[in-house]
């Protein structure tokens, strides 16, 4: 275990990068997503049919490609993104769309009824969004959002393969420099990941049961 | 317990999931409303088309789409050798597929035992399993075992997808009505043989949109591969594109993979919405 308290500037510096990725992706992505699950709802057909593309290409698009594209095609095209703010753009666009779907899942989790109700006593489309179906779709949306979350926090480590130094790439450097402790190293960086990604598993997993009893 | 997967294949029947001319959300349009959305829908359109078409345009400026660059694309061996690379790709994912499955119901058997000595390193494991990426799996297992990448992959992905299948199917057990397992007792099955004979089949045929769109998640990150050293469609599409000089083939290369990708995973996804639609009807 020596070579993790050896080394944990490095793992801190790897660290550092996969939660700056994480929340500058969500800061930018979970409005996008908003975004684009109100144009798929919208009475415009060609706002909805272009988010609706736009979120079929993306989700059957490995995230390995987007970043290609990013990493190496758009220089052969003449625009160079520094490493990092390419990822940035990567993750954004791939993750957006995972965004909109489980916001559109927990306002599709809301009865028809409330809506009908919300229509019937005159209010209209913006209004009964806004007023009824928004404010009880929150409430169920929260863990599948926090889940979109924990698959982006594990969707950073793609970013390693292309240049830029997430935890993973820490470990692979440690990994080579060390050659017999390698478990160590790697179950160091797995440490890392998982102290994000289960206690929000832990927190999406509790709201979901506190919603389910007070409704 | 939650889902981590999202239910891509589900079927809704929400308020999200209507047309424009059923929607409770608005009233059904009248000549003037008709007419502003109609218009409002062409000024998007334009301009969606028009961003699409100056890109398109940009590209095309910078000579993309001259024949120049297609034209490794007339030769047979560049197909064949990206098929191959294809065929690569979904037998890894086919191996995944067919491991992950397995292995998530064992995992599934093993997080119901009675005995909370299997329950609960059970519990364990497949918190941790779900909480890693991917990507880090297939570098432990590369570096530690010293097998070369396309095992490291599959090895990985049936661990990881294993993992978020055994939870879908254990959900879906839970989910099953009680008199389910309580009958599958009285006639005198033992425990295990109701699980198998009677609850089993139930779960399975309920999550299997589940269980498909997670299939899908998987075939994509076969792609992680390129990654670790395995040869799969990215690695030689880049291979490709690097021999023949100079980025020229860049592009077009690119452009072939997300064809290729996306025709896939389109219609694994097709498959997965049928099926959903079936589970659904037959309910």
């Amino acid at each position: 275990m020596g070579v993790i308290s050896g080394n944990l500037p490095l793992y801190l510096q790897g660290f550092g990068t996969t939660l700056f990725l994480l929340l500058i992706t969500t800061v930018i992505a979970l409005p996008l997503g908003v975004v684009i699950a109100a144009m798929r709802i919208s009475p415009i057909a060609s706002l909805r049919t272009s988010a609706a593309v736009y979120t079929e290409v993306l989700r059957n698009t490995p995230l390995t490609l987007v970043f290609f594209f990013e990493a190496f095609v758009l220089p052969k095209l003449g625009t160079r993104l520094d490493f990092e703010v390419g990822a940035i753009v990567a993750l954004t666009l791939y993750t957006a769309p995972f965004f909109a779907e489980a916001i559109r899942s927990g306002i599709n989790s809301v009865p028809v009824g409330q809506a009908e109700a919300a229509r019937s006593i005159g209010l209209g489309f913006t209004q009964t969004v806004m007023l009824v179906v928004l404010p009880q779709a929150i409430r169920s949306v929260i863990p599948p959002l926090v889940n979109v979350i924990i698959a982006l926090t594990k969707n950073t480590s793609v970013a390693s393969g292309f240049f830029v130094f997430t935890l993973v790439s820490a470990g692979q450097r440690l990994a080579s420099a060390n050659g017999d402790q390698v478990i160590a190293v790697l179950v160091g960086v797995a440490v890392f990941y998982v102290i994000i990604t289960i206690p929000l598993g832990r927190f999406a997993d509790w709201f979901e049961k506190r919603v389910a009893v007070t409704r | 317990m939650s889902l981590r997967t999202t239910n891509r294949g589900e079927v809704s029947r929400g308020l999200a999931s209507r047309g424009a001319a059923s929607s409770v959300l608005y009233d059904a349009p009248g000549v003037r409303t008709k007419r502003r959305s109609r218009m409002i829908s062409w000024v998007v359109a334009a301009v969606v088309l028009g961003v699409v078409g100056y890109s398109t345009f940009t590209l095309g400026s910078q000579g993309l789409f001259d024949a120049k660059r297609w034209d490794i694309f007339n030769d047979p061996l560049v197909w064949l050798d990206l098929l191959r690379a294809l065929g690569t790709t979904l037998l890894a994912a086919a191996i995944a597929g067919t491991g992950a499955i397995l292995l998530g119901m064992v995992l599934a058997l093993l997080r119901l035992a009675a005995s909370r000595w299997i329950r609960i390193p059970t519990t364990v494991v497949l918190e941790i399993l779900r909480g890693l990426p991917v990507l880090l799996l297939m570098l432990f297992i590369l570096l530690v075992f010293r097998v070369n990448p396309f095992v490291s992959v599959v090895v990985a992905l049936v661990l990881y997808n294993g993992a978020i299948i055994g939870e879908a199917l254990r959900s879906g057990l839970v989910a099953l009505p009680r008199g389910q397992r309580e009958a599958g007792l009285a006639i005198g099955l033992s425990g295990l043989q109701t699980r198998l004979l009677i609850e089993f089949p139930q779960a399975f045929r309920n999550m299997l949109p589940i269980i498909i769109a997670q299939l899908v998640v998987l075939l994509k990150d076969t792609s992680l591969g390129y990654i670790v050293g395995m040869l799969e469609l990215l690695r030689r599409g880049r291979l490709i594109s690097e021999n023949f000089g100079a980025g020229t083939y860049a592009f077009s290369v690119f452009l072939v993979m997300v064809a290729l990708y996306l025709a896939v995973n389109l219609t694994v996804s097709f498959i997965a919405r049928t099926v959903a639609k079936r589970v659904n009807r037959a309910r």
